[in-house]
């Protein structure tokens, strides 16, 4: 619940909910300095000012790992939990079924996901919840002391020589593939198109995937690793550049519709991906699917946003529930009067 | 049929033996997956609507069809419902199992029989009824494909004309079990005439056994154990259900689906106030239970010992986060796979302590179809009112079995939601400790999530916390929430469903049980008095947390028999860790673990041979 911040600038800056970005920071990190988490909860501390989250609302949730400590760093005053290993997208999506005003952010790591939650995360996939799903990923175990992840590449060394043999689990083609609807590729260490693909998510109506690439400046920040600082800059390949231009906002003036694709989202904002190297459908579930595998293969990793679908249907729909939370439903909505119980008990006779 | 009285009293007269009536099991054996299961609930339900007490076990394999499965009505005028050991019917029509179902009969008993399994020549001192199935059903029923399932029809008929059923129960029976399907009660219904004709165009009455109208089941259900529960999961307004499926739990969640959309879809907007969602595993379904519990949901899950296995990290973690959820242990045979279609009370150690690190749970243990339901609204009480989870201990006797019982009573009391500070409560508080304990009954306050305060919010962690819910590995910390934990469980021992004690006359040997292993032990109180003047108290438990009242029974004994149905005497464990050492030695075994139901002469028999070492 703590806040410690530097005295606001004046006049301070708020957003249009009147708040101040301090009322989205959180407790002081205990990560390593300069961990690519740490870039990453500033990134979600900016987006939820920019778009104007309710802190409230947010229900920030995590399972084990150096990754799902984070969310302890950001949005003091929201609600947190954190859950037991690779387990995070089950109480997400109960949370999210008990008050479907809540807006969950889950926070997991290349272990957390890929390993001991693969089970829970592929399924929280394919029901398409409305939850924002944070991979930081830097392909080690942080908190055991540097074992591989799954989303270690092949070959790619570990600080002590030893040589990744397995080949790496893409956790965007998996997401894409089993029914996400909104999957991206970052870089903890690129501001503004990190930045622009949290803000497309939080005004994404489903499941949200963003996978973060994430250096361990302790364990993985060494020659030999595919996921340190030095290798992602060289190797990184962004798909388009990003901006998002939010539904309270008008679109700007750099708008050109010759070169850039305009996603409308389900709250009225816009994505725009501005083509960078190639002419890429970002709604072309196949396609996105080819350009994950060839890029690979060409040993790319390419970021930025590969797949949308802002028509498919959340859970919540699938379920059709009632528009009030779920979780604070009066008596004499959930507990059914005495004469249905006659009735039943009239039946049974 | 008005013969019939007539010449059943010649027949019986003809046979030298005396008549026994309304005291009699009959004992169905088929093959699973032939249809006997209608032509078995109609013969249940007619004997039922005869006014005769009645009960049925139904047998079955962990297989879909072509394995043997046996279904035991039990009619008694005494009112015993548990199972007998022994049948007076035997109606074999499994050709792999005859010839070892009828050697198992006592004496005297009868068996009907498909006329080609030739069972005659095996034993000289049963009555045999062989009947020609075959021949029975092709007129009755012209298409083929249908007489597989007609067929059993035919020895309801036999049984109605042999016993005494009125055959206007059997219709009304079929009535009830295919509502307006009105060309499926007529073609069942020709059958079971076809039996009864040929039975009374054919035998002679030749045992002692007979049904009669008695006045005893007026204004009774039937029902199973886990549809009670789903009912009372929806009387309790349980709003997340969470499941995977497992035998023997899967009906219940299946139930409460149907019992939902029929009530819980509101009228207005035709919109679900529920979300049931079938989970990939036991691991998302408790997941998503608890998640929904810390967002203030009542949220269920229902399962057996292989996936409360699976929960058990992350019921500690409720546990420890303290989180609301009802999770229901439909208790099979254990351990690993077991007999997943049998029955048992194997978990109850591994519940109450389930999870790694000093954790214990509330569990409820129901004996009936009413208490499934009654303590179902319970459980999602305690749950909220302790933040906590809350076990409800069935088992597949209890769950998958038709019982008989009164009418439910409709919940007096309010949904208690327990101690949940509202945005009025944080806004005159200006904030609070999630974990302090302001009341001393080591119950904390909760926020909602989403409630709109800056204050209100807190973090929920599996790891060390302090008072304020904010991380902490500090010593002190840690044992002053572990010890408040410890508080909060020995306020639950006085809040939870109070024990039921019978006193015997002389305060010498004492009776504990619970659970099924209730109804046995009723019957074995009333053997051990009429037949060797034992007059023994009685304790049923009811939960956990025990009961001071239950500690008071056992000092004021001095022989205390736990019944219970695993090998280790789990209860008897559980209870010892209450006891004194005096206390401790008082208490002795009666276990069943075959994974049949308990049957009343096992626990006489125990006792007896315990007492006679004396």
């Amino acid at each position: 619940m703590a806040t410690p911040t530097v005295p606001p600038a004046s006049p301070a800056k708020v957003n249009r909910l009147g708040l101040e970005m301090a009322s989205y920071k959180g407790n002081r990190s205990t990560l390593c300095a300069g961990c690519g988490h740490n870039a990453i909860s500033e990134r979600i501390i900016e987006a939820c000012y920019e778009m104007g989250v309710e802190p409230h609302r947010v229900a920030k949730l995590s399972g084990i790992g150096c990754s799902s400590k984070s969310p302890a760093y950001f949005l003091g005053s929201a609600y947190g939990l954190n859950a037991v290993h690779g387990r995070m997208p089950s109480v997400a999506t109960g949370a999210v079924l008990a008050n479907r005003q809540l807006l969950a952010l889950g926070v997991s790591g290349d272990g957390d996901t890929a390993s001991i939650g693969i089970g829970q995360f592929v399924h929280l996939m394919r029901r398409n919840l409305p939850v924002l799903y944070i991979i930081e990923d830097n392909g080690v175990y942080g908190l055991t002391k540097g074992q591989f992840s799954a989303t270690a590449d092949l070959g790619s060394k570990l600080k002590t020589g030893v040589v990744n043999d397995l080949p790496a689990i893409d956790t965007c083609a998996l997401a894409i593939q089993l029914g996400a609807s909104y999957v991206a590729r970052s870089f903890s260490g690129d501001k503004k198109q990190l930045l622009a693909l949290l803000k497309g998510a939080l005004a994404h109506h489903g499941t949200s995937m963003l996978d973060v690439i994430s250096p361990c400046v302790t364990f993985n920040d060494h020659e030999g690793s595919t996921k340190s600082y030095s290798y992602v800059k060289d190797h990184d390949e962004p798909l388009a550049d990003v901006s998002f231009v939010p539904f309270f906002e008008e679109i700007s003036v750099d708008y050109d519709p010759g070169s850039t694709t305009d996603i409308t989202m389900h709250d009225g904002s816009h994505l725009l991906l501005k083509k960078l190297a190639t002419d890429y459908d970002p709604t072309n579930k196949t396609e996105a699917l080819r350009l994950l595998t060839e890029s690979h293969d060409k040993g790319e990793i390419i970021t930025g946003l590969f797949y949308v679908d802002t028509k498919r249907e959340s859970f919540l729909d699938l379920l059709n529930l009632v528009d009030e939370p779920l979780a604070t439903l009066p008596e004499s909505r959930v507990r059914p009067p005495k004469q249905v119980l006659d009735e039943l008990m009239e039946e049974l006779r | 049929m008005a013969t019939t009285h007539a010449e059943v009293k010649e027949a019986e007269a003809s046979a030298g033996q005396s008549r026994v009536t309304n005291d009699l099991s009959i004992q169905v054996a088929t093959v699973n997956g032939s249809g006997s299961q209608t032509a078995n609930t109609v013969l249940l339900r007619a004997i039922f609507q005869m006014g005769i007490p009645v009960s049925a076990k139904n047998l079955f394999p962990s297989n879909i069809a072509g394995l043997p499965t046996w279904f035991t009505i039990r009619a008694s005028r005494q009112g015993y419902i548990a199972r007998r050991k022994d049948s007076e019917f035997l109606v074999a029509m499994n050709p792999e199992t005859a010839e070892e179902d009828l050697l198992a009969l006592k004496p005297g008993a009868a068996c009907v029989y498909d006329e080609r399994l030739n069972l005659k020549r095996l034993r000289n001192d049963v009555v045999f009824y062989p009947v020609p199935f075959d021949q029975l059903v092709a007129p009755v029923c012209p298409d083929a494909r249908l007489r597989k399932l007609v067929r059993n029809m035919i020895y309801d008929g036999v049984l109605a004309r042999l016993l005494g059923i009125d055959m206007q129960e059997i219709h009304t029976a079929l009535r009830k079990q295919f509502k307006k399907k009105a060309k499926a009660v007529d073609l069942n219904f020709h059958a079971a005439q076809a039996g009864y004709e040929y039975a009374e165009k054919t035998f002679q009455k030749a045992d002692p056994y007979y049904l009669e109208r008695m006045d005893a089941t007026r204004g009774k259900i039937i029902i199973d154990g886990n549809s009670a529960a789903a009912l009372g999961a929806m009387f309790a307004g349980v709003t997340v259900v969470m499941w995977y499926p497992i035998t023997p739990s899967s009906t219940l969640c299946e139930a409460l689906i149907g019992y939902m959309k029929r009530y819980r879809i509101d009228p207005e907007t035709g919109k679900a106030t529920f979300a049931i969602v079938q989970a990939e595993d036991e691991l998302a379904a408790i997941g998503m239970v608890l998640g929904a519990g810390w967002a203030g949901a009542r949220a269920m899950t229902s399962t057996s010992g292989p996936g409360i296995s699976l929960m058990a990290e992350f019921v500690g973690f409720g546990y420890y986060a303290e989180i609301p959820a009802v999770i229901y242990n439909i208790q099979r045979v254990g351990p690993s796979t077991g007999l997943p279609t049998r029955t048992s009370q194997g978990d109850i150690l591994s519940t109450a302590f389930l999870s790694h690190g000093d954790t214990k749970h509330l569990m409820l243990f129901p004996c009936s179809v009413e208490e499934c339901f009654s303590m179902s609204i319970e459980a999602f009480d305690l749950a909220e009112e302790f933040q906590t989870p809350v076990f409800v201990m069935c088992d597949l006797d209890l769950g998958m079995n038709n019982w008989m019982a009164d009418p439910f009573p409709y919940p007096a009391k309010p949904l208690g939601r327990g101690k949940v500070l509202s945005l009025e409560d944080i806004k005159r508080l200006g904030g609070f400790a999630r974990y302090k304990d302001v009341d001393g009954d080591g119950i904390g306050y909760r926020t909602l999530p989403g409630t709109p305060h800056p204050a209100a919010g807190y973090f929920t962690r599996g790891s060390g916390h302090n008072e304020k819910a904010i991380y902490s590995e500090r010593p002190n910390d840690y044992v002053h929430n572990l010890d408040r934990l410890a508080r909060k469980f020995e306020t639950a021992r006085r809040k939870v469903p109070m024990p039921v004690i019978q006193e015997g006359k002389a305060h010498e040997i004492g009776i504990i049980s619970y659970g099924t292993s209730h109804w046995a032990v009723l019957e074995s109180l009333d053997q051990l008095r009429q037949e060797h003047d034992i007059e023994a108290g009685y304790c049923r438990l009811r939960a956990y947390p025990f009961h001071p009242q239950v500690c008071d029974f056992i000092r004021r004994h001095q022989r205390v028999y736990v019944v219970e149905q695993n090998r280790d005497a789990q209860m008897r464990s559980l209870l010892k860790l209450d006891l004194p050492a005096d206390g401790v030695k008082k208490l002795r075994s009666v276990l069943h673990y075959d994974g049949l139901p308990l049957d009343a002469r096992s626990v006489s028999g125990q006792i007896l041979s315990q007492e006679a070492e004396n």
